[in-house]
């Protein structure tokens, strides 16, 4: 059969090839390519060799500033993410009444755009804030905050809906094993449910990773940044470098490559962590 | 499913998870009633309910719809998120059935480039990948469905691989020995077989490109608006911006998802669960 469908290759793979070149392949190298040169247009390339690179960190501190504020947001919300999703998920795998209804609810956050949300949040924020005279943009503490409750918002629902299938999925009599035991709730928690559900923490902490170190379109409505790009996370940080200044292209595309190599090293070091995890059980 | 059981302190659980639900839901409580607001009383007290003074009726959504053009953006949005899914379900699933049947070189090198690109983030491609759209007049609401298929093959790609792999090669071979082309083989055999598949990818992407800001701004946004950047649009300076119209079209863009989830919700959760289950 194999022999038959090669002959029908182009069919079977031109349309999504062609689109991956243009969308995808093209674009990426030729990214590549640029992060080496200083260019406003594509046509007028001049080779600087690394000097992008040395500026993204020398030009000015705004580079560093969303690192380090997008690793702390990372951290911050993938463990606050995971626990409270988990917990919910416990809760709702219960049998209790109006369980579906609470899933429902949960979940439809997660179906909002990022522009839309971080408008929503903005709201909410800035209401909050009014008593004390102030608004998100005085405080680069505020706008991390707010940055934090709107993922939760956002992905818990995601999250908890993934948990639900892995607690779902438990053989029963495991648990009711460590039951005649006598292993204490807590005991058969700690012992049986979380390593036997390791293949969900695995998903959901990839997830909740690599959006919260990705995310842009929350970002840019709640604080585009402000106060002083104290705000600014990686991917807006890269956005306003490219848009913001004439003649800095080739550092936002420098910019770009640390970022993709960045989402990479941790994608891979956080499935090899966890899976070894799933091994050893 | 486990039968509803009689839990001791069941309904205390479930009080607090009706608490909870209420703060889930209160965020969109509150633009709503904001909406109904004049534009110059809803940043002042967010939190009070429109009165005789403050109600405005229908005003900020006749405004907002008027000045961002909503009626057009929600067309766009639409025309690009169904047709883009159409076309990422048609072709990369004939692609991965391709890829996984044929194994040669070029067929596994593919497959690898198509993984790889599932981890490079948008940033790092929306410079020079809106510069070769323009080049190649894609930068208009047909050509943006060929960028949409090309940027989400990898995931789709990859989730459908994954399905293939399950399929027993005795069916397609029966197939083939009844005298089917490959095309018949994949149409009318393979095609339904992989009908849950399709599904999740479907719900996967158009979650994906009906919210997506980024890539239509860069590529069509200066002559056609989807909604989000319609939304994005009413943030002129700030402070100057009109609250009222911003009120109003977040409660519109919300409206249709909200349908859209309440109608096909089971297929969306089941969706994003087997598509979660990826690894």
């Amino acid at each position: 059969m194999q022999k038959s469908l090669q002959k029908y290759a182009a069919v079977f793979l031109f349309p999504t090839g062609i689109c991956f070149l243009i969308a995808f392949l093209v674009p990426f190298v030729f990214g590549l390519y640029l992060s080496f040169t200083q260019f406003t247009t594509v046509s007028n390339t001049r080779w600087v060799g690394l000097d992008n690179y040395l500026r993204a960190f020398t030009d000015n501190g705004d580079f560093l500033n969303a690192l380090w504020f997008t690793a702390a947001f990372t951290v911050v919300s993938v463990l606050t993410v995971n626990l409270l999703a988990f917990s919910l998920a416990l809760l709702l795998t219960r049998g209790i009444r109006g369980t579906n209804l609470f899933r429902t609810v949960f979940f439809m956050p997660n179906l909002i755009g990022g522009i839309v949300l971080g408008y929503i949040w903005q709201l909410m924020i800035n209401g909050l804030l009014l008593g004390a005279g102030v608004d998100i943009t005085y405080d680069p503490r505020y706008g991390f905050w707010g940055l934090v409750v709107l993922m939760n918002w956002q992905m818990i629902g995601y999250m908890m809906i993934i948990y639900i299938a892995g607690l779902q999925s438990l053989p029963g009599d495991v648990l009711e094993a460590a039951q005649i035991d006598g292993a204490s709730p807590w005991q058969k928690l700690w012992h049986v449910t979380v390593p036997m559900i390791m293949p969900s923490v695995t998903i959901c902490t990839f997830l909740t990773l690599t959006n919260s170190f990705k995310l842009f379109d929350q970002n840019f409505a709640l604080t585009a940044g402000a106060p002083m790009k104290k705000t600014a996370m990686l991917a807006l940080d890269i956005y306003n470098t490219f848009y913001g200044r004439i003649g800095d292209e080739g550092v936002g595309q420098a910019k770009a490559v640390l970022f993709f190599l960045l989402v990479a090293a941790i994608a891979f070091f956080q499935l090899w962590l966890t899976r070894k995890r799933e091994v050893e059980q | 499913m486990k039968k509803p059981v009689k839990q001791k302190n069941g309904w205390l659980i479930s009080l607090f998870l009706g608490a909870l639900s209420l703060v889930f839901l209160f965020p969109i409580f509150l633009v709503l009633i904001n909406s109904f607001k004049g534009q110059f009383y809803i940043s002042d007290a967010p939190f009070s309910l429109p009165n005789a003074q403050t109600f405005s009726g229908l005003d900020n959504y006749k405004n907002g719809v008027e000045k961002v053009g909503f009626i057009s953006a929600f067309g766009y949005s639409l025309f690009i998120t169904v047709c883009s899914v159409a076309a990422i379900v048609l072709f990369t699933s004939m692609t991965a059935w391709y890829l996984m049947r044929v194994k040669t070189r070029g067929s596994s090198a593919l497959y690898y480039l198509f993984v790889f690109s599932m981890i490079v983030p948008f940033q790092m491609v929306m410079f020079t990948m809106s510069k070769i759209a323009n080049l190649l007049r894609l930068d208009n609401p047909l050509g943006i469905i060929l960028l949409y298929l090309g940027f989400g093959a990898g995931l789709s790609v990859f989730l459908y691989s994954g399905f293939i792999k399950s399929i027993p090669l005795e069916i397609e071979e029966a197939a083939a020995i009844d005298g089917c082309h490959p095309l018949q083989i994949f149409f009318l055999v393979v095609f339904p077989i992989l009908k849950p598949t399709s599904v999740t990818v479907a719900i996967l992407n158009a979650m994906w490109i009906w919210n997506d800001y980024l890539l239509p701004y860069l590529v069509i946004g200066s002559r056609y608006r989807t909604i989000p950047i319609a939304v994005q649009y009413l943030q002129g300076g700030y402070g100057s911006r009109d609250m009222g119209a911003l009120m109003a079209m977040l409660i519109l863009a919300i409206v249709p998802i909200v349908i859209f989830y309440l109608t096909c919700q089971k297929y969306i959760i089941k969706g994003v669960m087997s598509g979660a289950v990826k690894g």
